[in-house]
């Protein structure tokens, strides 16, 4: 999908098209090293074929730094699962681009691991060969992955249940199972689409938690959509709010707190602040 | 087990598509009954026969079919006309199978080659292969060439349509998935597409079964040397009813095992689907 540079798209001096370093940096982005993901006048219009259409995104740029954990909120049908899409080229943009490093043409698409909204298990698949998946699709090494794919059934809570097959779990089992499916290749980038959106709100924190740490841990770029305001801003550096559809960025905030952040810090009053402000933000919106 | 529980189940069997307890248990009271049902049919037909109600020229005692319908199995003679029959049946299915799965296959992917053949599969499709037999005979002659032509021919257009329909039914969000792995097209069809289309194949299949029997009776009604449906000819010219039952039970049997084997096909790999046809 490397389209061709056009126009605007050389105002950025050719020598910073270096390639970063390759090991994996602390979650703490190295100063100067350009974002993992630079999302630049994005606007999608979905086409009907009734020739009428939805504009789904007005235009959006936004930069997500290498080893950055972002949230997306905003209401029901913004554009949300839209921009992940679009964020991990699985979807064209009607204008604007994403720039993978800061290298427009000829980059490397970082190793992707993706949640989408529903869980999507291949029905005759069983649970752990449906996490397998990615590292027979990507050609990792079988034996490592099989380890690998083992520990995150485990970390997922579903050790037992990697015999059986996807519609005998019940649905927040299966969206655990898409998240450890997602984590299984050990991707750069991991895109998730209100991963929890199923689970049980006891489930829902440990699942937070357990993500803060594999986060931490690794390193990984991650961007996430949710519905729940303080999940957002208990997992990010970075809450990114959209408005209504056509979408546009209504705020993007900093969420200043001290990591490992545990649960309890959500009776914090700062964490209320940034709660409360995304929530004004919000319902503004809607009632406009 | 108790009545609630047992609705429990049937409530769950429909998410899950699993036979339930219950359902089970119907099933076998059900066989129960209808072994029962034709016991009784084959004792009053014995009777009727023995009292000479009904001639035995025209339709013989069960019991004496049973003992011609066992000569016959015996009969290294019987066996080689059935074997020349089976030859048929298999190599014709095999070959319809064959090139339905792989033109469904094509069709359903690439939309040149669609272009291109769907006008003259939906053509071809209206016009009954029966039809066509006697010219495929001229052509081909009296051989078993011109039989397993026929067979493969009948059986073709159902799988045909039926692979197309599967390999179309493939859920764009699995695609997406499968993007966002970097999935080459061929992995896309092998682990996605493949897999999706198996219940639409398997219900192909079980149609082309029976087609399959009927083209190679036909085809050897029509003009053979050997097989079951010539041997049915003679014995009809001979006025040999009993034979000719037994050849009936025979060539039933063949399609039993041929349905029975599809049966297991889609025991193993089209489990997953609530909907797969079930035997
Ligand atoms: N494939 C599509 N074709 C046409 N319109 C679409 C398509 N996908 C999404 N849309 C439209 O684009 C808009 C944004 O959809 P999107 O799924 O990105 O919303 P969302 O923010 O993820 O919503 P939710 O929070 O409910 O998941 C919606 O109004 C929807 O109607
Ligand atoms: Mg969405």
């Amino acid at each position: 999908m490397g389209e061709p540079a056009q126009g605007q798209a050389f105002d950025m001096p050719r020598g910073d098209a270096k390639r970063p370093a390759a090991e994996v940096l602390p979650y703490a982005a190295a100063a100067g090293a350009p974002p993992l993901i630079q999302v630049q006048d994005i606007a999608k219009r979905y086409e009907s074929r009734s020739g009428d259409s939805i504009d789904a995104i007005e235009k959006i740029s936004l930069d997500v730094p290498r080893g950055g954990f972002i949230s997306l909120v905003g209401p029901s049908g913004c554009g949300k699962s839209t921009l992940l899409k679009m964020m991990g080229r699985l979807l064209p943009p009607s204008s604007g681009r994403i720039v993978y490093r800061g290298i427009r043409q000829g980059e490397i698409k970082p190793r992707l691991g993706v949640v989408f909204q529903e869980s999507l298990l291949l029905p005759w698949r069983t649970i752990l060969d449906n996490i397998l998946l990615p590292i027979e699709v990507m050609r990792l090494d079988a034996a490592a992955g099989l380890d690998r794919a083992r520990k995150l059934l485990a970390t997922v809570g579903l050790e037992g249940f990697e015999k059986k097959y996807p519609f005998e779990l019940s649905g927040g089992m299966q969206q655990r199972a898409a998240i450890a499916r997602a984590l299984a290749p050990e991707p750069e980038l991991l895109l998730m689409d209100e991963p929890f959106g199923a689970l049980d709100a006891l489930t829902r924190e440990q699942m937070a938690e357990e993500l803060q740490t594999i986060w931490m841990r690794t390193g990984k770029t991650i961007v996430f959509v949710t519905h729940s305001i303080s999940e957002a801003v208990y997992l990010s550096d970075r809450v990114v709010v959209l408005s209504g559809r056509p979408s546009r960025l209504l705020d993007d905030i900093e969420i200043d707190l001290p990591r490992p952040r545990s649960l309890d810090m959500m009776t914090d009053p700062r964490f209320g602040t940034y709660a409360t402000h995304i929530r004004r933000l919000l319902s503004a919106k809607r009632e406009m | 087990m108790t009545v609630s529980t047992a609705v429990h189940d049937v409530v769950f069997s429909a998410e899950t598509a699993k036979p339930a307890p219950m359902r089970a248990g119907f099933r076998t009271t059900g066989s129960i009954v209808s072994a029962i049902v034709l016991v009784a049919v084959l004792a009053s037909w014995e009777g009727c026969v023995r009292a000479g109600v009904m001639p035995a020229f025209l339709l013989p005692a069960p019991s004496n079919l049973v003992l011609m319908f066992a000569t016959d199995i015996l009969s290294p003679a019987f066996l080689k006309e059935a074997l020349y029959t089976m030859a048929e049946i298999a190599l014709g299915f095999g070959a319809g199978a064959v090139a339905g799965i792989g033109l469904g296959a094509a069709i359903a992917l690439v939309p040149m080659i669609e272009q291109i053949a769907w006008p003259y599969v939906i053509t071809l499709q209206t016009i009954p292969k029966v039809a066509i037999a006697p010219l495929l005979i001229i052509w081909f002659g009296f051989g078993i060439e011109s039989k397993v032509l026929i067979v493969a021919l009948i059986c073709f257009f159902p799988i045909l349509v039926n692979a197309v329909a599967g390999f179309r039914s493939t859920d764009a969000r699995q695609v997406l998935l499968m993007d966002s792995m970097d999935a080459t097209k061929w992995q896309l069809f092998r682990k996605v597409r493949l897999p999706n289309a198996v219940p639409y194949l398997i219900a192909g299949l079980q149609i082309a079964v029976v087609l399959s029997v009927i083209g190679a009776v036909v085809g050897e009604f029509l003009g053979a040397s050997a097989g079951l449906g010539a041997l049915l000819v003679v014995r009809q010219s001979n006025m040999d009813v009993t034979g000719v039952f037994s050849v009936l039970a025979t060539l039933s049997i063949i399609g039993l095992s041929m349905n029975l084997a599809v049966g297991l096909l889609s025991r193993r790999f089209a489990f997953w689907m609530d909907t797969s046809v079930k035997i």
